[in-house]
């Protein structure tokens, strides 16, 4: 039977990763609660993110897999980038009817009476 | 599936055939990060359109329960990385141990999310006839709100009236029901379908996995996994890890973006 090269991580540094991730959600929580405009959003997004890359590399082994897998990882959230790019584009620079979304209506700038929607 | 720790007459060695299986949880995972990613989509761009409505909708969610719950989840995958780890090393007595253990948070969790529901059931706020976003603030003892709290809902709801008048106003349109407490109602009605939507996906995919943990605790009490087999215990704990991180990210966007306005 072949020998096994896989890595196993351990219980310290899943530890370690646990306290982490207690930390980033009481960090997020007192964090909402401080009025920073547009930034909330901003860093709520930002310690979500940190405390996935923390969940991906290390309990789900993400730092100790082959590059294949590690490709595999990457393109799935380069996909979503994709859509995500793409569907808000559309939103941003159509004309839309008489949908009232996407605020700042510039009726100067648009076709006549129909606001044009910003983002 | 089975016949565990056997070499497969397609693969050249255990070890590859252990990536192969990897490889092949990592794309459906992949396939999971755009079905969530799709609602994901639908939320920003309809929290970016309404944004007061979404705030005042955000703000009725329960902080405490859902800060709860991350906790609750976040441990549930420490439990389950530990059931990894024990079935990497042999400890075959420990895999059952913390599987059951990360069923149990896992139940948890799924039990906050029905207090949760009942909650927005009592108070008026599940999407269709009877929505009401101003149900509590009218009906305070109902739903248990007084002093400051009722005065920041009202003080909110009363803004968000505002901004649809006046949202109305600058895209001149003039229908009835176009501007008030009706659009505000409307448009909070499409917070709480995001909210039921997304949390309510998320719990399937909860149930689903405390399937498969009931699964795999039987498997492992009958000593099934070791060092050598456990590609069922490694694959179910990259899925319940990926069901962790969809948690990551509903909980600050459903409860926290508009806290600092209450």
């Amino acid at each position: 039977m072949a020998e096994h090269s896989e890595h196993i991580v351990s219980p310290k540094i899943y530890a370690s990763v646990l306290a982490a991730l207690l930390v980033g959600t009481a960090l997020t929580v007192q964090a909402a609660k401080i009025d920073l405009g547009p930034w909330n959003i901003v860093l709520a997004l930002t310690i979500a993110v940190t405390k996935m890359t923390l969940v991906i590399l290390f309990f789900m082994h993400g730092k100790y897999s082959s590059r294949r897998t590690k490709l595999i990882i990457v393109s799935g959230f380069f996909w979503l980038a994709i859509m995500l790019a793409l569907t808000l584009a559309d939103y941003g620079t159509r004309h839309a009817e008489p949908s009232r979304s996407f605020l700042t209506p510039a009726p100067s700038i648009g076709r006549p009476g129909v606001p044009r929607l910003s983002l | 599936m089975h016949r565990t720790g056997e070499l497969y007459g397609q693969f050249q060695t255990l070890e590859q055939q252990k990536e192969s299986a990897t490889l092949g949880m990592w794309t459906f995972l992949i396939t999971e990060i755009l079905f969530f990613g799709g609602m994901f989509l639908a939320y920003t761009i309809n929290r970016h359109a309404y944004p007061t409505a979404f705030g005042v909708g955000g703000n009725m969610l329960d902080l405490n329960l859902g800060f709860a719950n991350t906790i609750v989840l976040i441990a549930s995958s420490f439990t389950m990385a530990m059931s990894v780890w024990s079935a990497q090393t042999s400890r075959k007595k420990a895999i059952p141990v913390w599987l059951l253990a990360t069923l149990i948070l896992g139940s948890v969790f799924l039990g906050i999310k029905v207090v949760e529901y009942k909650q927005k059931f009592d108070h008026h706020l599940i999407p269709g006839h009877n929505f009401d976003i101003a149900y509590c603030s009218n009906n305070p003892s109902v739903c248990g709100l007084s002093g400051k709290a009722l005065e920041d809902e009202r003080k909110e709801i009363a803004e968000a009236v505002e901004a649809e008048k006046a949202n109305a106003e600058q895209l001149n349109i003039s229908q009835p029901g176009a501007a008030g407490i009706t659009a505000v109602n409307a448009h909070a009605q499409l917070y709480f379908s995001l909210y039921f939507g997304m949390t309510g996906l998320h719990a399937l995919h909860m149930i689903i996995g405390a399937g498969l943990l009931i699964w795999l605790i039987y498997e492992s009490f009958k000593g099934r996994f070791d060092a050598n087999y456990n590609t069922p215990v490694e694959n179910i704990g990259l899925y319940w890890h990926f069901v962790d991180i969809v948690w990551i990210f509903l909980f600050p966007l459903l409860y926290l973006i508009n806290r600092h306005l209450a």
